[in-house]
């Protein structure tokens, strides 16, 4: 029998299987580098970008809690000209698409990014992050409001001519209104979920836990939260759809494809096995194979529900 | 590199402390003192995340059950503080655990003719041991061994078979002197002049005081820190600590696990 068909085509961007890792997760992709073979997943998305250097939020900034974690790293990152200087040499060795996730803290910013990141050509595309729960600005405004959604990404849909994908938060009533919002205003997809907002307290200290009190509930504890809204945004709008959520095994992976999903992000998998990308696409391949189904696209939203 | 692992030994060594020695592949062998390794407790999600430990020893034996005759091994030192830790201390010899070694930058030995002063807190004695057999072949070590209690002091017959001249403080006088094990090295140091280096691991505050008596007697400082991570390669940026640098508008965070566990003291900020 010959080798099912793992690949998939996502905006434009061709995938040689549907497993991307989550940005935030996998540094630049080269932290990984020693541990996982980078040409045996379909694409890796880097840490969120801005404009200029972040410094994040103080620490703890992280804390395990039951089936997940809590982050609240605060979008920390090196700024765009580190990011062209110091990353972007090693996007160009590998033979994976690199997605550049990027927020603004203003809507000037989104624009101004999106149209630096258009002159490389080290990136396959761009992820715009609006929906990040742990800082003011840079995400969460713009990702719960349908009408401010629309707006950064009609601005960054007129600065690139790049893939564009959207990073929806699950932090909001109605997460069909703010996907079709993006979808109109040009995203060519969407992915879905960022971390849920939570919060874990010391008790005999009687303080939160993290620095920021709050942060983004992320891991198998939220699986079933992200199945439900890639469902139910694969119902309302046509346009592809990345699933994360909790994503630890093949077998999450194809219920997120089945729940509609064309490709899915792997996350906090990545911190506790940083080989898990390659092996989740692996285990991917063997239940085609075990299944008899020739192609990953045959199970693309072929929930029977 | 990531690799499996059998347990070979787990003992308690003090009341909630735990040694336990583990298969590893030879090229592990190369680690250097103050490196450190994830442990992925088991293959499901609780604990979710590995648990970083600083090498506490490594070394070969001579076994039956590999081709060449050796078997490589590395050691870790652990106090019981969770549930993660609380299920490791249950291992026995044939358990199995899935590694993540050797990760980190460690101790720089620096002049092998001068004095070389260890200071360790309760666990942060772990790295120490490793680094202490490796000094030893060189020259002097004092180790400064502190803790809340004598329970709290750990292997240090281990540090004086190698022969380590150590000095004890405990917080209620239980072993050695009552008072904080940074008092009795700043009191060893002070007047005293020549080639000298401190590498230090243990609580937060005592590593700051170190590093404070350091700075003040212009004594060249490591120290390894400890923090929450998730990652233990860089990415998550869970374990950062600021940089000497630092400031809102230019970020100076240094990632213990990546840039540390081991730093000169200069390099961070203390506050």
């Amino acid at each position: 029998m010959n080798r099912p068909d793992l690949s998939v085509e996502l905006a434009g961007i061709r995938l040689r299987n549907p497993v991307m890792t989550a940005s935030g997760t996998f540094g630049y992709g080269r932290e990984f580098a020693d541990y996982l073979d980078l040409s045996a997943i379909g694409a890796f998305i880097t840490k969120g970008l801005s404009l200029r250097p972040k410094a994040g939020n103080p620490t703890p900034r992280i804390v395990e809690t039951t089936g997940g974690m809590l982050n609240a790293i605060g979008l920390q990152n090196v700024g765009i000209d580190a990011f062209v200087a110091e990353k972007l040499p090693f996007l160009r060795t590998v033979d994976t698409p690199a997605i550049v996730n990027l927020y603004g803290n203003t809507l000037d910013e989104y624009g101004e990014l999106a149209e630096r990141l258009d002159r490389l050509p080290e990136v396959a595309g761009i992820e715009v992050n609006i929906s990040c729960p742990n800082v003011k600005q840079g995400g969460i405004v713009f990702g719960t409001d349908p009408a401010a959604a629309r707006e950064v990404v009609d601005l960054v849909r007129k600065s690139t001519i790049k893939p564009l994908i959207v990073k929806l938060s699950p932090n909001v009533t109605d997460v069909v209104v703010m996907a079709r919002a993006c979808a109109d205003a040009g995203a060519d997809a969407l992915s879905l979920i960022n971390t849920l907002t939570g919060m874990a307290i010391d008790l005999d200290r009687r303080r939160p836990v993290l620095a920021n009190v709050t942060g983004g509930l992320s891991g198998p504890a939220i699986k079933p939260v992200a199945l439900r809204m890639v469902w139910q945004v694969a119902k309302a709008v046509q346009l592809p759809i990345i699933g994360i959520g909790g994503i630890m095994t093949g077998r999450d992976a194809l219920e997120f494809m089945l729940a509609g999903a064309t490709a899915v992000q792997v996350g906090t998998a990545n911190f506790l096995d940083p080989s898990a990308a390659g092996r989740i696409a692996r285990e991917m391949e063997q239940y085609l194979t075990e299944h008899g189904v020739d192609d990953v696209k045959e199970l693309i939203g072929a929930l029977r529900a | 590199m990531q690799f499996k692992s059998m347990v070979l030994s787990n003992l308690e060594v003090s009341p909630g402390y735990f040694r336990m020695r583990m298969t590893a592949p030879p090229a592990v062998i190369g680690a250097t003192p103050g490196q450190f390794v994830m442990v992925r407790i088991n293959d499901s999600i609780d604990p979710l995340l590995r648990r970083p430990f600083g090498i506490f020893d490594l070394g070969t034996f001579d076994t039956e059950f590999t081709d060449c005759g050796r078997q490589s091994y590395l050691e870790i030192l652990f106090r019981v503080v969770g549930k993660g830790t609380a299920m490791l201390s249950r291992f026995h010899r044939g358990d199995h655990l899935d590694i993540l070694a050797p990760l980190g930058k460690g101790f720089i030995p620096g002049d092998p003719s001068g004095e070389k002063i260890l200071v360790g807190g309760g666990i942060g004695l772990a790295p120490l041991y490793f680094l202490a057999k490796e000094l030893v072949k060189s020259g002097k070590v004092r180790l400064f061994a502190g803790g809340r209690s004598k329970e709290d002091i750990l292997c240090i017959t281990e540090f004086e078979r190698l022969g380590v001249e150590t000095y004890v403080a405990t917080d209620d006088g239980t072993l050695g002197e009552n008072g904080l094990v940074t008092e009795v090295m700043e009191r060893r140091l002070e007047g005293r002049s020549g080639d000298r280096t401190i590498f230090a691991c243990g609580p937060h505050p005592m590593l700051r005081a170190v590093a404070t008596i350091a700075q003040r007697l212009q004594v060249p400082c490591q120290v390894s820190m400890e923090a929450y991570m998730a990652c233990g390669v860089g990415a998550c940026l869970g374990c950062v600590m600021k940089g000497c640098n630092h400031t809102e508008s230019t970020p100076d965070y240094r990632c213990v696990c990546k840039d540390g566990p081991v730093f000169d003291s200069l390099e961070l900020q203390w506050d």
